[in-house]
C-alpha cells in the first residue's frame, strides 16, 4: 500500500468507541484522586485473577482500538487489495490480506486441506494435494525444517519478549523508586500481585510476538473456504466483540439510569408510567424485537444503496443499528435494579435530612442517591459485557447479528456449521472464534466477580 | 458440679484469629434460675451464647474452656447428638420476632415442626400440644391462631410464639437473646412476666442476655457484667443493686437510670404552635390506584413548644409521633390542621407554604435521627456532610475558608476532633456518629431541633453522653428540642413538658411533674406501670 493516498475516516462506531475510551480514562482518573475509591480498586486488583483478567481485557480493546482508525484507500490505483477501508490494524497486518489462498488449509500446513483434480503433463487426470502460494518461501517449503523453523522463530520472539520486559519493568521500577523517595504513598496500601501480572505479560507478549512473527510465513490458524488467513478474521472479530459489549452497556445506562432513578425517587404516576413500560418491553422475547428491527432495517438498507460510500460503511451502520437495538432491550432489567435501590435509598434517613436542608430533587439524586448506587451501575456493566459478546455470537449465528461481510466471531461459527459437516472435517475456524471469545468471556466474568465482591457492600469480607 | 446445676461455663475463651473475642468468663446457672448476663454492644454477651448452642460462625474458634449441661460436655458431643441438645435442652429466643419465623408458613405448624421432630408426635397430637402451649404463653383464641401467619399477629405476639416454640420440647435451659429490646413498653412487660411465670411454673432455667438494666433487676436472680469479653462483676441481684463494686458496673446503673432533676418550669414565648394537626395517608388499591381508605396516622394533635425548651412526645411505635415531626418538617402533606412557627416576632403558618417558601425556614427547623449507621450519607466526608446544610442554606459565610474554620468549631462543639473531618462515616462509632448528626444539624444554626428518638439505638453510657450534650446545647444557644421517644426513663431529664401519644391522638399533655407524678389518663397510668421497676422506684421516689 506504499504510495497510496489515505484519508482518514470516522465511522461513527469508531468515534462511539474512542469516547468510550476517553470515558474510562476520566472514569480512571476520578478513582485516582479520590483515596476512598482507590483504596476499594486496589483491592479488586489484589486478586491475582482479577489481574490477569484486566491485562487480557486491556489487551483486547486495544486491539480493538488501533482497528477503530479508519482510512480511505484510493482504490484506483491499488489493485490486490481490493478494500476501501482499512485501519491501522490492517496495516500491520497486511501480509495477512495480500497471502491469502485459493481454498481451506490447515493450521502450519504446506499444502490445501483438499485434493484438486489436475491434468499432468501426460493429460492424465489426478487427485493431488496442491502447494499453498504463500507459506515458508524461505526454507523452500520442506516439511522437515517447519518444526525447527518454528521452533527458532518462538525462541526469537521469546528473546524480544524478554527485552520488552526489562524496558516495561526498568519505568516501573523507577516510578516505584520515585514515589518510594518522595513518599507521596502516606497510607499503606494494598500491595498488588506485580509478579502474577509481570508473567501473564509475558505470556501476552510472547504470544503476540510468536503470532505476529509466524504470521509472514505460515497460516497459524489456517485458512477458510475462500483462502483467507484466519487469524486475520479472528483478530478483525474482535473489534465487533469488544464494540457489542461495550458500547451497548453505554446507550443502555442513561436510559436505565434516568428511568430507574426517577422511577424509584418520584414514585407516583411517573413510577407507574415506566413500570408499565419496561414490563410491557420485557414480555416481548427480545430475539423476536431484535429481529425484527434488523429485518426492517436490511429493507431499508438495500432501499437506500446510496446512503453509504462503501460496503464497510454500510456493514459499520448496521453494527450501530444491532448495538441500539440490543441497548434498547437490555436496560430493563438494570433499570428495575435501580428503581427498587433508589426506592429504598430514598427512605434511608440522611436524605430526610438532606430534604430538610431544602436541597432540591436534582441534588439529592446527584449526591446522596447516585454515588450510592455506583456500585450496582459498575457491578451491571461487567457482567452485561460478557453476556452481549455472547449474543453476538448468537444474533449472528441466526442471521440477524451483524452484516455477512463483517468479520466477527459469530459470523465465524455461522460459516463453520457446514465446515464441520465436511469429510475431513475442518475444525479450525471454529476453534478460532471459540477460542478467542471464551478468553475475552472469561477474562470479563472473572474482573466481574471481583468487582461484584469488592463493590457489593453485603458481600463478606 | 452441685446437683441444682443446670448449665457451667467454665475458663471459656474463644478467639478469631489472634483476637480475643471471650476472655476466660466461668459461670454457672442453677435449676429455675434467671442469670442475667449484661452488656453494651460488642462486649461478647451473644456470642457466650451462640457457644453454649455451639452455633458459632467458622472463623470463631474455641481455644480452651468447657460447656457442661447436665452433666454433659457440649464441646465433646458430635453433632448429630448436638442436634438434640438444640431445642430438646437448650432453647433459645431472639431480639427480633419478625424475622426468627418463617413468614410463608403457618406459625402452629412452625411449632408443631418442632414437636414432630423432637417428640415424634403425629399430627393430632402435635397440633393439640401447639394449642395448648399457646394458651400457655397467652395467645388469645389459640386454635384459631394456629393456622395464622406470622404477619398476622404483632410483635408482642410473634415473641409469644417463638417463647411457645421454645417450651415445646421442654428444655432444661432458655436462652433469651434480648427478647423484649424490639418490643414496646407495654408488651415488654408482659412478656417478661410471662417468662417469670414460665419459670416458677416449670422450673426452668433461663439465660437472659440484655443491655437494659431495668429489665435485669426486674428479672434477675444472679447477674454477670460483660465488658470486652470478660465478667467484671458476678453477683446476686440484690448485693448487685445494692453494692457493685466495679467501676464499670457502677457506671452502667448510674447511666441506667438518667438524673432525676426535673427542670424548673420557666415562662417562655411560644416558638412553634400545632393546631388540630391531621396527617392521613391514602390506601390505594386497583389498577388504577383508587384511595379505599385513610390510614390516620396523626389525627387532631394540638401541640406547643417554647423558645428553649423541650417537648417529649412519648407513644408506642404506630402512635404517630415520627410522622408529627415529618409533617413540622413538610416532608409528609398535611391533610388538615395548622403548623404556626414564630419567625422573627411573625407568625407563619407552614403547612401553607410552598418548598421555596420553606427554604428560609429550613434552617431555623433542623432534624436528628434514631439510626446513627442510616444518617449519615456512607459515600461523603464528615466535612461534606456538614458543609451541605451550610451551602444549601446559605448560612454564614460562603466562603470555604471560613466554612472549613465554622466545620471545625462545629466539631469540636460535639466533642469530635475536627482533624478527622476527612474521614468517611464508617469510620466513626454509633455514638460519634450521633454527634456528627447533632453538629451537622446545628451547622446552620437552627431554633428549633426535631430529636426523633436519637438515643434510641445506642448504649446507656453513650446514651448519657449524648443527653448531656444536647442539654448543654440548649443552654448555650436556647434550642427548643421536640424530643421523640418511646423511652420513660430519659424524660425527667430532659424534658419540661410532655404529650403522651396513642393512634394519633394526644391522650394528656402537661409539666413533667403532672404527668409523670399524677398521670390522668388509664394509657398514661398504664405506661408508666410498664416501666422497669428500677425506672419507676427512682421516678416516683
Amino acid at each position: 500500500m506504499n504510495g497510496m493516498m489515505m484519508t482518514p475516516v470516522f465511522l461513527w462506531t469508531d468515534i462511539m468507541i474512542w469516547v468510550l475510551f476517553v470515558l474510562i480514562v476520566i472514569g480512571v482518573r476520578q478513582i485516582i484522586k479520590d483515596p476512598h475509591k482507590r483504596n476499594q480498586w486496589r483491592s479488586v486488583f489484589a486478586s491475582r485473577t482479577s489481574m490477569v483478567s484486566i491485562l487480557v481485557l486491556v489487551m483486547y480493546f486495544m486491539i480493538a482500538l488501533i482497528d477503530s482508525v479508519h482510512f480511505k484507500v484510493d482504490s484506483s490505483t491499488e489493485t490486490s487489495n481490493h478494500k476501501e477501508l482499512v485501519s491501522v490494524l490492517d496495516i500491520g497486518l497486511e501480509h495477512l490480506i495480500l497471502n491469502s489462498e485459493r481454498t481451506y488449509s490447515a493450521p502450519f500446513a504446506l499444502q490445501e486441506y483438499s485434493s484438486s483434480v489436475v491434468y499432468n503433463e501426460q493429460g492424465q487426470v489426478q487427485q493431488v494435494y496442491l502447494p499453498l502460494k504463500n507459506v515458508a518461501k524461505h526454507i523452500d517449503m520442506d516439511p522437515n525444517l517447519v518444526a525447527y523453523d518454528v521452533l527458532s522463530q518462538v525462541a526469537w520472539a521469546f528473546m524480544g519478549t524478554l527485552g520488552v520486559l526489562i524496558f516495561i519493568s526498568i519505568i516501573h521500577g523507577y516510578f516505584y523508586f520515585k514515589s518510594l523517595a518522595e513518599n507521596t504513598v502516606a497510607v499503606k496500601e494494598k500491595s498488588l500481585p506485580w509478579g502474577t501480572a509481570y508473567v501473564t505479560l509475558f505470556i501476552i507478549t510472547l504470544v503476540s510476538f510468536s503470532l505476529y512473527s509466524l504470521s509472514f510465513d505460515y497460516h497459524v490458524l489456517g485458512t477458510n473456504k475462500v483462502g483467507e488467513d484466519v487469524l486475520y478474521q479472528s483478530l478483525k472479530s474482535i473489534r465487533t466483540g469488544v464494540l457489542i459489549g461495550g458500547l451497548t452497556t453505554v446507550v443502555m445506562l442513561p436510559l436505565a439510569l434516568v428511568l430507574g432513578i426517577s422511577a424509584g425517587y418520584f414514585k407516583g404516576w411517573i413510577d407507574d408510567i415506566i413500570q408499565y413500560t419496561y414490563t410491557t418491553l420485557n414480555s416481548i422475547p427480545g430475539v423476536l424485537l431484535i429481529a425484527a428491527a434488523v429485518l426492517v432495517m436490511q429493507s431499508i438498507m438495500s432501499n437506500h444503496a446510496d446512503w453509504f460510500g462503501s460496503t464497510e460503511e454500510r456493514a459499520d451502520m448496521r453494527l450501530l443499528f444491532l448495538i441500539f437495538i440490543l441497548g434498547m432491550t437490555s436496560w430493563t432489567g438494570l433499570c428495575r435494579l435501580l428503581r427498587a435501590e433508589t426506592l429504598k435509598i430514598s427512605q434511608i434517613e440522611y436524605v430526610t435530612a438532606a430534604k430538610a436542608f431544602g436541597l432540591k430533587p436534582f441534588s439529592i439524586i446527584r449526591r446522596h442517591i447516585f454515588p450510592n448506587l455506583m456500585h450496582l451501575v459498575l457491578i451491571a456493566l461487567v457482567l452485561d459485557f460478557s453476556g452481549l459478546v455472547l449474543a453476538e455470537a448468537v444474533l449472528s449465528y441466526v442471521g440477524v447479528g451483524v452484516d455477512p461481510t463483517m468479520p466477527s466471531w459469530g459470523n465465524m461459527i455461522n460459516q463453520a456449521r457446514l465446515e464441520m459437516a465436511r469429510e475431513p472435517m475442518v475444525w479450525w475456524s471454529l476453534l478460532s472464534a471459540f477460542v478467542f471469545m471464551f478468553v475475552l468471556v472469561l477474562a470479563a466474568n472473572l474482573f466481574a466477580d471481583r468487582v461484584q465482591w469488592v463493590l457489593n457492600p453485603r458481600s463478606k469480607k | 458440679m452441685s446437683e441444682s446445676t443446670v448449665l457451667s461455663v467454665k475458663n471459656l475463651v474463644l478467639n478469631i484469629e489472634e483476637n480475643r473475642l471471650i476472655d476466660d468468663i466461668s459461670f454457672e446457672i442453677k435449676a429455675a434460675e434467671i442469670f442475667a448476663l449484661v452488656g453494651e454492644s460488642g462486649s461478647g454477651k451473644s456470642l457466650t451464647s451462640l457457644a453454649i448452642m455451639r452455633l458459632l460462625p467458622e472463623v470463631i474458634n474455641v481455644n480452651s474452656g468447657s460447656i457442661v449441661l447436665q452433666d454433659q460436655n457440649l464441646f465433646k458431643v458430635p453433632e448429630y447428638q448436638m442436634q438434640k441438645v438444640r431445642g430438646k435442652q437448650v432453647a433459645m429466643i431472639f431480639q427480633e420476632p419478625m424475622t426468627s419465623l418463617n413468614p410463608v408458613m403457618k406459625v402452629g405448624d412452625q411449632v408443631a415442626e418442632v414437636l414432630k421432630l423432637h417428640l415424634g408426635l403425629k399430627n393430632r397430637a402435635a397440633k393439640d400440644k401447639v394449642v395448648s402451649l399457646f394458651e400457655e404463653v397467652g395467645i388469645p383464641d389459640s386454635a384459631t391462631r394456629y393456622d395464622w401467619y406470622p404477619h398476622q399477629l404483632s410483635g408482642g405476639q410473634k415473641q409469644r410464639v417463638m417463647i411457645a416454640m421454645a417450651l415445646a420440647c421442654e428444655p432444661d435451659l432458655l436462652i433469651a437473646d434480648e427478647p423484649t429490646t424490639a418490643l414496646d413498653v407495654t408488651i415488654q412487660a408482659q412478656v417478661l412476666e410471662l417468662l417469670k411465670s414460665i419459670r416458677d411454673q416449670r422450673g426452668l432455667s433461663i439465660l437472659f442476655i440484655t443491655h437494659d438494666m431495668g429489665v435485669v433487676y426486674e428479672m434477675a436472680d444472679t447477674v454477670a457484667v460483660m465488658k470486652k469479653g470478660k465478667i467484671v462483676e458476678q453477683a446476686e441481684k440484690q448485693k448487685f443493686f445494692n453494692e457493685a463494686s466495679h467501676p464499670y458496673t457502677k457506671q452502667l446503673l448510674e447511666d441506667a437510670v438518667p438524673k432525676q432533676s426535673l427542670k424548673p418550669q420557666i415562662d417562655s414565648t411560644k416558638l412553634l404552635e400545632i393546631d388540630d394537626l391531621k396527617v392521613h395517608f391514602p390506601i390505594k388499591k386497583g389498577l388504577f390506584q383508587r384511595t379505599v381508605g385513610m390510614v390516620k396516622a396523626v389525627d387532631g394533635v394540638s401541640l406547643m413548644i417554647e423558645k428553649g425548651q423541650t417537648l417529649a412526645l412519648v407513644g408506642e411505635s404506630g402512635s404517630g409521633k415520627s410522622t408529627i415531626g415529618q409533617a413540622i418538617l413538610k416532608l409528609v402533606n398535611t391533610t388538615e390542621g395548622k403548623v404556626s412557627y414564630v419567625s422573627d416576632e411573625n407568625e407563619v403558618n407552614l403547612t401553607n407554604l410552598s418548598q421555596n417558601q420553606m427554604k428560609p425556614l429550613r434552617k431555623k427547623i433542623q432534624v436528628i435521627f434514631q439510626d446513627p449507621f442510616s444518617a449519615l450519607n456512607p459515600r461523603m466526608t464528615i466535612s461534606e456532610i456538614i458543609r451541605e446544610g451550610i451551602v444549601s442554606l446559605k448560612v454564614g459565610s460562603q466562603n470555604r475558608k471560613d466554612q472549613d474554620n465554622r466545620i471545625d468549631e462545629l466539631l469540636t462543639q460535639v466533642g469530635i476532633e475536627p482533624s478527622f473531618k476527612h474521614r468517611y462515616p464508617h469510620e466513626f462509632s454509633g455514638g460519634q456518629r450521633q454527634r456528627i448528626g447533632v453538629a451537622r444539624a446545628l451547622a446552620v444554626e437552627p431554633e428549633l431541633i426535631i430529636c426523633d428518638e436519637p438515643t434510641s439505638a445506642l448504649d446507656v453510657t453513650v446514651r448519657a453522653q449524648v443527653l448531656k450534650l444536647l442539654e448543654d446545647l440548649q443552654k448555650q444557644y436556647q434550642l427548643s428540642y421536640l424530643f421523640i421517644t418511646h423511652d420513660l426513663s430519659i424524660i425527667p431529664t430532659i424534658a419540661h413538658k410532655v404529650a403522651v401519644l396513642q393512634n394519633g391522638k394526644v391522650v394528656e399533655q402537661g409539666t413533667v411533674e403532672e404527668i409523670m407524678h399524677n398521670p390522668q389518663q388509664d394509657y398514661t397510668k398504664q405506661l408508666l406501670s410498664s416501666a422497669p421497676e428500677l425506672i419507676r422506684k427512682v421516678m416516683f421516689a
